[in-house]
């Protein structure tokens, strides 16, 4: 009995014991913290670089004056950086306080700490051997500090650019969306739809979008509408295909139960064919999102009187390989951003997924 | 609300796509009488599936006639509710709305929302009314299944070997289920099994199937009191005979061919 007892202590002794002991990950509190440090400090020593290490290269630092609300605000090229820089710091601060409360947050915060602060160290070094010191051949290699001159020398060309492409993105992918949905249903429900629009689509789909631009420049009214014209059809080609094979996998029990339950044959699409090629829709719009970024940068350098393409092209006409930059940096983030929207309405139209798909 | 179905003289020949002829089902008769819980038993491929589709208006046969309370079977209803052997829970729906789903799909939502509630704690669900599918277990899943067929309010629930995928316990839980919810619907019952014990505990009458071609070799009266006790002498008897019965129809020899 006596030994029964110790026996039955020691779990208890040990459980609190461990209680005790703090955890050195994510929970704690203390470790998240430095790793929010962690982060921001990344961008810190970049800002302290580009304040305290001396500009030894001959690089003119022009001062621009930006009107902000009625304020007249003279800006170097370094004052535009630093601004940016402290941005960033900001955003991931708030970032690393916001997953306080929440176990998944936290914990990919502290994962992606290390790669944030190496950012950060990149842009310190880049600074140094870009601008500083100006080690690369130039106009070719400018450092971030001149990629961040071209939004004060440009920043409302920029914006109307950016804007133009946003503009041509959403109208292109939006109808290319709808009709490749809505012609995917047809072809996968509709046997005989399938024997005469699937072949044409299988073909026509492998051509990619912009060989067809020299018809869309000169039989559509506009060049804006013909860059629409081949977002459309390469968004268009690419879910159709996906929607129908989605649609026509739908398991034939599926169907019995529905019918057996009282569906008709509306409610036997509606209700069962489409959620069912729900997770193929999405796999379309995700793939065919990746081809109209293409399309529609491609179509802008080739024929646009304006989007961000069409900015790197006339920038690259005068040399101004640090306005090339600045534009691939505008895309990167304008493509993230609408990569993650996507992701985020996938993740909530597919919840019941959830745990059955590996990420 | 229960029906009796009647079915004289039917014939299923499955042809495949070689032009290989199956007869699946060879002059079947059968009367089911309203509020009966009958079983088909009989070994794999010997029609049970077939005359269940038949009866529940999946598909038509070559010839004969199934008719319920006297009208004939042309396609499927939610009066004849089915439920499948596994599977057949539409994913994308949380388990309220797979029960729901027929209340929907008939446009009575609104007047038997109320309802829903009644079914999910009927099959002993409550707090799952959110859960998805794949998050639930397989015994569960079959309990969503039927209360799904439950909700139209079926006079005759057809069941394709609900409980063939489930472990002795879950399977002797869902057993009690289902006779509790016939004794308080009085629904017809018809359910397919392959397990001679599960067609004795629950069924008035036990229809013994043989396959190649398939066809009913006899129909057992289970007289037994309820509730019946699987370890019963009686029990034990009724279950010896009707093995010797499938010995019997395997050792005989087989004069009848298709070409
Ligand atoms: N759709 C089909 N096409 C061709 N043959 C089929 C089809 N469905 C069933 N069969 C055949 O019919 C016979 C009876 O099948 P089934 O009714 O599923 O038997 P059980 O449910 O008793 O196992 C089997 O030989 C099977 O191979
Ligand atoms: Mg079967």
């Amino acid at each position: 009995m006596n030994t029964a007892t110790v026996k039955l202590s020691a779990p208890v002794k040990e459980s609190s014991h461990e209680r005790t002991k703090a955890v050195w990950n994510y929970k704690n509190n203390a470790y998240l913290l430095l790793k929010i440090l962690l982060t921001v400090s990344g961008f810190i020593v970049a800002i302290a670089v580009n304040i305290f290490f001396p500009q030894k290269a001959a690089v003119e630092i022009k001062d621009y004056v930006l009107n902000i609300f009625g304020l007249n605000i003279s800006l170097t090229m370094n004052d535009a950086y630093i601004f940016l820089l402290a941005a960033l710091a900001v955003f991931y601060l708030a970032a690393g306080l916001r997953s306080w409360g929440d176990k998944d947050s936290r914990k990919k915060y502290s994962k992606n700490a290390a790669f944030r602060f190496a950012l950060g160290i990149a842009l310190a070094v880049w600074d140094i051997g870009g601008t500083k010191l100006q080690l690369f051949a130039q106009p070719f290699f400018p450092g971030p500090a001149q990629v961040a001159e071209a939004y004060l020398a440009d920043g409302e060309y920029v914006l109307q650019n950016t804007l133009y492409s946003l503009r041509l993105y959403a109208a292109g992918f939006s109808c290319g969306v709808l009709l490749g949905v809505g012609t995917g249903i047809l072809i996968g429900w509709f046997p005989k739809v399938y024997y005469w629009v699937f072949p044409i689509l299988k073909i026509t789909g492998v051509v990619p979008a912009v060989a067809w631009m020299p018809f869309a420049l000169t039989l559509l009214p506009n060049s804006f509408t013909a860059a629409v014209f081949l977002i459309v059809i390469c968004a268009w080609f690419q879910i159709a295909f996906l929607t129908a094979q989605g649609i026509q996998s739908t398991p034939k029990q599926s169907y019995e139960a529905a019918r057996i339950l009282g569906s008709n044959s509306a409610d036997l699409i509606f209700h069962v064919a489409i959620p069912h090629a729900m997770p193929d829709i999405f796999t379309g719009i995700t793939s065919a999102n990746a081809m109209a970024f293409t399309t529609l940068v491609m179509s802008e350098m080739l024929g646009q009187p304006g989007g961000l393409g069409y900015y790197i092209n006339q920038s690259k006409v005068w040399s101004a390989y640090y306005k090339v930059l600045a534009a691939i940096v505008i895309m990167a983030v304008l493509f993230s951003l609408i990569n993650h929207i996507i992701g985020r309405i996938q993740k909530h139209t597919l919840r019941w997924q959830e745990g059955v798909v590996k990420k | 609300m229960s029906s009796s179905i009647n079915i004289s003289q039917v014939d299923r020949i499955y042809t495949d796509t070689d032009g290989k002829t199956v007869q699946a089902l060879k002059n079947v008769d059968l009367d089911i009488r309203a509020g009966e819980f009958i079983s088909l038993i009989g070994p794999s491929g010997c029609g049970k599936t077939t005359l269940l589709r038949l009866i529940a208006g999946l598909d038509k046969p070559q010839s004969g006639t199934l008719s319920i309370d006297g009208r004939r079977i042309t396609g499927v209803d939610p009066e004849r509710g089915y439920v499948f052997q596994q599977g057949s829970l539409f994913p994308w729906l949380d388990i309220e709305h797979n029960i729901a789903y027929g209340l929907r799909a008939r446009g009575q939502l609104k007047q038997k929302k109320a309802g829903i509630s009644e079914y999910i704690s009927m099959v002993g669900l409550d707090g799952f009314e959110k859960s998805y599918p794949h998050q639930i277990s397989g015994g569960m899943a079959q309990r969503v299944a039927i209360a799904r067929a439950l909700i139209n309010e079926p006079k005759a629930l057809l069941l394709d070997e609900p409980m063939g995928a489930l472990d002795s316990f879950t399977r002797a839980d869902l057993q009690d289920k289902l006779l509790e919810l016939w004794k308080g619907k009085g629904t017809t019952m018809i359910l397919v099994t392959h397990d001679i014990d599960e067609a004795i505990y629950l069924s008035d009458r036990i229809v013994i199937m043989t396959p190649r071609p398939g066809k009913i070799s006899r129909v057992i009266e289970v007289d037994l009191p309820r509730p019946r006790h699987r370890g019963g002498v009686e029990f034990l008897a009724m279950r010896k005979e009707i093995l010797e019965l499938f010995e019997l129809a395997q050792a005989q020899p087989q004069p009848e061919y298709n070409i």
